[in-house]
């Protein structure tokens, strides 16, 4: 069994990390990037572990990610840096003028971890299929991940993707939609009702299932069961349920902190909930 | 002036359709470098990619009509060490994937081969929707995208087989007729130089695409006028060989461009901002005036439209008149 102490400690202090990152340049994503906190954790330290000291863009031998919903960077940078692509100290250059860790993420400024550039939505889950397509050819047997926002649904070029994968059967792929029911500008449901998420992905021919984002445990046991279900004729789609901003109370329950860093208060009232672990930054 | 007497260029076959040199040049890379891998759109036939198809099975990727999907699945084709190879009509190619194409492809510096058939007027009868007048415009603008718009069967041929060995995006552009095949042997396809196919004193041509075969009737009617021109292929319009450019513009002082494509946006434009910068002289540019296209043959459109060889010998003669003392 994982040690589940452990990865919420390491999701406590990345969840420091994503609030100082964007108030520290008053800009970048919290909501989600906490709301998907578990997740990154649960999937680098207890499912993908791969090898950060030897990054490579090919990743052949070992489990891939793509983060098409880009906008929840700090997350992700908090993540690689913690598990070891590159130094924790680099995270206070998020977003500043000649960093790696650029607004969205990129694969410019030979950030390692990062495989594609993306920010503008839509387009990871393509990226992710390529990538698990070559994995086959390889005859290589570990896995492609991906994570979407549930606004990102709205993108024409997902159900493109969505499509492809079933129909040829790309099974070593398990994507992941943060099904937060938020979008920048209001509930997903008042933007552009979606309907059942669910009903469609099964339509088109994927193995859905889904899990508690915000409950670490259950995250560490959906991504295994997930795993499961690879290579058996159908790609693998988790709908992941989480609150938007989880860990920081004033942030939860609205689309809000989408997009916006909070004040010096405000950061003090965020931090004061969440307990430093590993050491700030 | 003195007429100059120029060995004709000869044709070297039958007339063919440029896609078919692409399409007999990815089944030679199929065999060639195991890494190649193949996309299409719902354009097989179109695009002549059947026969690498046919004898690598595992390594062509039909996504459907989905062409967004197709060069997302290539950026991600890449990481694995494979290089794919997509393959739809030219405005289905940019376009209507720009931000695929700019974000997962060229900003991620992936190394896929955009592939487009069916460029410019000359596809002809199906019209504007289908004739796309911007494409390279759009391609060069990408920081890093290779733009190579071969002139013949041969030289769509060679590019696609050298292109494979350039690391990074690249956008060929090629197109439906038959036309004149013509280069090869001691023609041969160079990426990133320019061909040179007549010296002269008078003024340069430098010509792209299906342009350059009318570029050469056009240089045989200078020659009758007693007009020494200068022939220039230009197929890599991005990285643009320069220093050809300057060499010949700085002997004969006078410029034509002529290409199928809109002047805004494209070779005749990436030349005078090179002139502009380093060597100023007249240009007169033989392109598709702002203007959308319409259903014709080949040949009545390009009349039309003034990409015509009678256009080239004008501009010639209106470029010349411009040349300062």
């Amino acid at each position: 069994m994982p040690n589940t102490d452990e990865l919420k400690r390491i999701a406590s202090q990345t969840r420091r990390d994503i609030v100082r990152m964007v108030h520290a340049v008053n800009s970048g994503h919290p909501g989600g990037s906490l709301g998907c906190t578990d997740f990154f954790v649960a999937l680098y330290y207890e499912i993908m572990k791969p090898d950060p000291k030897n990054f490579t863009m090919d990743g052949i031998g070992e489990d891939v990610f793509f983060l098409s919903n880009g906008h929840i960077s700090p997350v992700w940078y908090s993540v690689l840096a913690h598990y070891g692509y590159f130094p924790v100290s680099e995270l206070a250059t998020f977003r500043k003028l000649n960093t790696r860790l650029q607004g969205h993420p990129t694969t410019h400024e030979g950030l390692p971890g990062v495989r594609v550039a993306s920010g503008s939505l839509g387009q990871g889950l393509s990226v992710g299929i390529g990538a698990a397509l070559a994995k086959k050819l390889n005859n290589d047997k570990s896995l492609v991940y991906t994570l979407h926002g549930d606004g990102e649904m709205q993108e024409g070029q997902i159900w493109e993707a969505a499509m492809y994968a079933a129909a040829y059967k790309v099974d070593n792929i398990i994507a992941t939609v943060d099904v937060n029911g938020r979008q920048i500008d209001g509930d997903t449901d008042h933007v552009l009702n979606m309907g059942s998420l669910e009903a469609k992905w099964q339509a088109f021919g994927w193995e859905v299932m889904y899990m508690n984002g915000n409950d670490m445990q259950e995250v560490v046991n959906g991504l295994n069961k997930a795993k499961t279900l690879t290579g058996k004729g159908k790609p693998v789609m988790i709908l992941m349920k989480t609150e938007m901003g989880f860990g920081v109370d004033f942030m939860m329950g609205s689309h809000e902190w989408h997009g916006v860093a909070p004040n010096d208060a405000q950061l003090e009232k965020a931090l004061g909930q969440l307990e430093q672990t590993l050491g700030d930054y | 002036m003195e007429k100059t007497i120029t060995m004709a260029i000869e044709k070297v076959s039958e007339d063919k359709d440029t896609r078919s040199g692409f399409g007999a040049g990815l089944h030679e890379l199929g065999k060639k470098n195991k890494n190649v891998v193949a996309l299409c759109a719902d354009l097989t036939g179109s695009l002549k990619m059947d026969a690498f198809k046919k004898e690598f099975p595992d390594r062509f990727f039909q996504v459907g009509i989905a062409e967004a999907n197709m060069i997302g699945i290539a950026a991600g084709l890449t990481i694995g060490g494979k290089i794919p190879f997509t393959g739809t009509f030219a405005n289905f190619s940019t376009g209507r994937v720009y931000d695929q194409i700019r974000q997962s492809v060229a900003y991620s510096d992936k190394n896929v081969k955009i592939c487009a058939s069916h460029a410019g007027l000359t596809l002809g009868e199906d019209g504007a929707t289908h004739q796309i007048l911007e494409d390279i415009g759009m391609m060069k603008m990408l920081p890093g995208m290779a733009v190579v718009n071969p002139c013949d069967y041969n030289q769509t041929k060679d590019a696609t087989i050298a292109i494979a060995d350039i690391h990074g995006p690249v956008y060929l552009r090629f197109g439906r007729p038959k036309v004149p095949n013509f280069t090869g042997g001691q023609y041969p396809f160079v990426f990133g130089k320019a061909l040179k196919f007549f010296d002269g004193t008078d003024v340069t041509i430098f010509a792209t695409g299906h342009l350059v075969w009318k570029a050469l009737e056009a240089k045989k009617i200078l020659d009758e006028k007693g007009i020494s021109a200068e022939i220039i292929n230009i197929h890599t319009i991005k990285p643009l060989d320069v220093e050809a450019v300057i060499a010949s513009v700085r002997k004969t002082k006078s410029v034509v461009t002529a290409e199928e494509h809109q002047m805004n946006g494209g070779l005749g434009d990436s030349i005078a901002q090179v002139l502009a910068q380093h060597f100023p002289a007249p240009i007169e540019m033989v392109a598709v005036n702002d203007s959308f296209g319409e259903s014709g043959t080949p040949e009545q459109l390009l009349k039309k439209y003034g990409l015509d060889t009678p256009n080239i010998v004008q501009a010639a003669e209106k470029v010349i008149s411009r040349k300062g003392n």
